[in-house]
């Protein structure tokens, strides 16, 4: 018997589907490559310790069963209950740019006193920014290339203000080149500087293991380690799969969180040609994840997010270098307020780096190159943050990952974080009953991921049946 | 189902989808939007669950009749007629 939807990867937005479908006794197959879940923010162990791979924070704070918010709608939807996600939330963020900063956090209150401090004549087109910012429910854009930068230009005139907030809605969500989709604007800046940070207590894995045992409690089937080699179709409509084990499963649609071109690729027969023409540039990080024998407060670093650039103008660009120094994110898990403290301090530091430098070293260059390339990144950090300084003599183990660890364990071209920069919002990949889930549908962060698996799965399965 | 049984089988239903809700002062004739927060995805789950439950199939045109909890009663009691509650949270 054939299944109602087959998923390709047990990402968040590939469980949250399945969640939707499953609990309306939809019968419902995962298919997952790998032999873990989670996709881009899934875990891995290393020396008894576990390490979250894509988790720095998740963003869009609620309190429980705040109205209208994501959070309590993506609960609500998938049944989940929030204290059961033990959030802790955040100490402090901050932007850094040379002798400017910019502190943030849960309460919005502080943002507002803090642009008012830094740039006191900014503050109230700051407002208006704020108050005109599109809603939750907002109609989609009409332009789908419209620009965040534009937009922040109609309300702001001094271009540093401008760049720091930039500097954190890039980082933490765009697929474009120095600049973000005005479409995703809105939800950014509300995850981000409205909402806030806040962590699972027992980081991504128990964000996961919760999103697992509602699947599983509703019926939903998963198979890891079964990569989908072909997507069926039969009068140009999605049919099933073949997985690279040459076993055919049928299905009477397929979602796909491969990305767009990645799902288009696996079709087998006429595909629909790309959108555009040329191959899309697409930003991909390198990131290192230090284990300190001290907490970070400790040594001076009190703050769970601080985002920096050494310029006036930040980049965000592909760089010609393996990484780009010139900006980057240094996050702790240790910042978050929760019950026990965690036993070891760990820190991250991330920044832009190019994939095609990170995929054509030889194997002894790209481990010496990933020590190098995690030493300047620190010294980087710590010339925007001195406390810094004192993270080498206390780290007790370092491990690095790069542009090429994320598209192997991502299957995304060019181990692009964010996807393509041509998003497809209503799920459509061009192929009748093949839809598209996760970052290419254009909705990001954990947050956004579940809620894209949540809009599809109502849009495209269930809302179908009704008519 | 009586009409009685009828409203207990939608609040059930509402707890199971909202369960920070408080439910117990709902008013028969005032919007359920107005008196709760639900939005339309959940509204959507409302119908999904009648599905499930009780075999109901409410077409999108008739959304509107679930407005209030006596146009639950009012449009869903004959389509309930000879089915037994049985609650979402138990079932």
């Amino acid at each position: 018997m054939g299944y109602d939807t087959l998923i390709i990867g047990a990402g968040m937005s590939g469980l949250a589907a399945g969640i939707r479908l499953a609990q309306f006794d939809r019968r419902v197959l995962i298919l997952e490559r790998h032999s873990l879940w989670g996709g881009l923010n899934s875990f891995y162990k290393l020396k008894g310790r576990v390490f979250d791979s894509g988790l720095h924070a998740l963003t869009n704070f609620a309190r429980k069963g705040a109205a209208g918010l994501p959070l309590t709608r993506i609960l609500r939807q998938l049944r989940l209950s929030y204290d059961e996600l033990e959030l802790g939330e955040q100490s402090g963020s901050r932007i850094l740019f040379p002798g400017r900063s910019l502190a943030f956090g849960n309460d919005p209150a502080l943002f507002f006193a803090e642009v008012e401090r830094e740039f006191p004549a900014q503050v109230d087109g700051f407002r208006r920014l704020v108050a005109e910012l599109p809603a939750y429910d907002a109609p989609p854009a009409t332009d789908p290339s419209a620009s965040a930068r534009a937009r922040l230009a109609r309300y702001l005139d001094d271009p540093s203000l401008i760049e720091m907030l930039m500097l954190p809605l890039c980082i933490y969500g765009s697929a474009r080149e120095d600049d973000l989709d005005d479409e995703q604007f809105g939800f950014l800046f509300r995850a981000l500087f409205l909402e806030g940070f806040a962590r699972p207590a027992g980081g991504i894995k128990a964000l996961l293991d919760l999103l697992l045992r509602r699947y599983k409690s509703v019926g939903g089937e998963l198979r890891m380690n079964s990569g989908v080699r072909r997507i069926l179709l039969r009068d140009g409509a999605a049919i099933g799969v073949q997985l690279d084990s040459g076993e055919q499963l049928f299905a009477e649609r397929v979602f796909s969180s491969a990305g767009h071109d990645e799902t288009l690729r696996l079709v087998d027969g006429p595909r629909p040609a790309p959108a555009v023409a040329e191959a899309p540039r697409r930003l991909s990080f390198f990131e290192s994840i230090a284990v300190l024998d001290a907490q970070p407060a400790q040594l001076g670093h009190a703050s769970t997010v601080s985002f920096f650039n050494h310029g006036e103008r930040f980049r965000y660009r592909i760089p010609d270098s393996p990484i780009d120094t010139h900006s980057g994110v240094v996050c702790t898990p240790n910042n978050f307020a929760r019950g026990t403290p965690l036993p070891e301090g760990m820190l991250r530091i991330t920044a832009l780096a190019n994939h095609a430098h990170w995929s054509s070293l030889p194997e002894e260059d790209y481990r010496a190159q990933k020590q190098a390339c995690a030493d300047a990144m620190l010294d980087s950090a710590a010339r925007a943050m001195p406390e810094l300084a004192r993270v080498r003599e206390h780290t007790l183990l370092r491990d690095t990952f790069t542009p090429r660890t994320i598209e192997h364990y991502t299957g995304h071209i060019g181990g692009a974080v964010y996807g393509s920069p041509h998003k497809r919002r209503d799920g459509s990949s061009g192929v009748a009953r093949l839809w598209l889930v996760g970052t290419d549908q254009g909705m990001l962060g954990i947050v956004g991921a579940l809620l894209s698996g949540i809009t599809i799965a109502n849009q495209h399965a269930l809302a179908e049946a009704r008519a | 189902m009586t009409q009685d049984e009828v409203i207990i089988a939608i609040k059930d239903i509402i707890a199971q989808i909202a369960p920070d809700e408080d439910l117990s002062q709902l008013q028969m004739d005032l919007r359920l939007r107005e008196q709760i927060e639900l939005d339309s995805m959940d509204f959507l789950d409302i119908v999904m669950e009648l599905r499930k439950l009780y075999g109901v199939q409410v077409p999108e045109k008739d959304y509107m009749e679930l407005a209030t909890l006596a146009g639950c009663v009012k449009y869903l009691h004959p389509l309930l007629e000879g089915k037994s509650l049985h609650c979402a949270q138990r079932a």
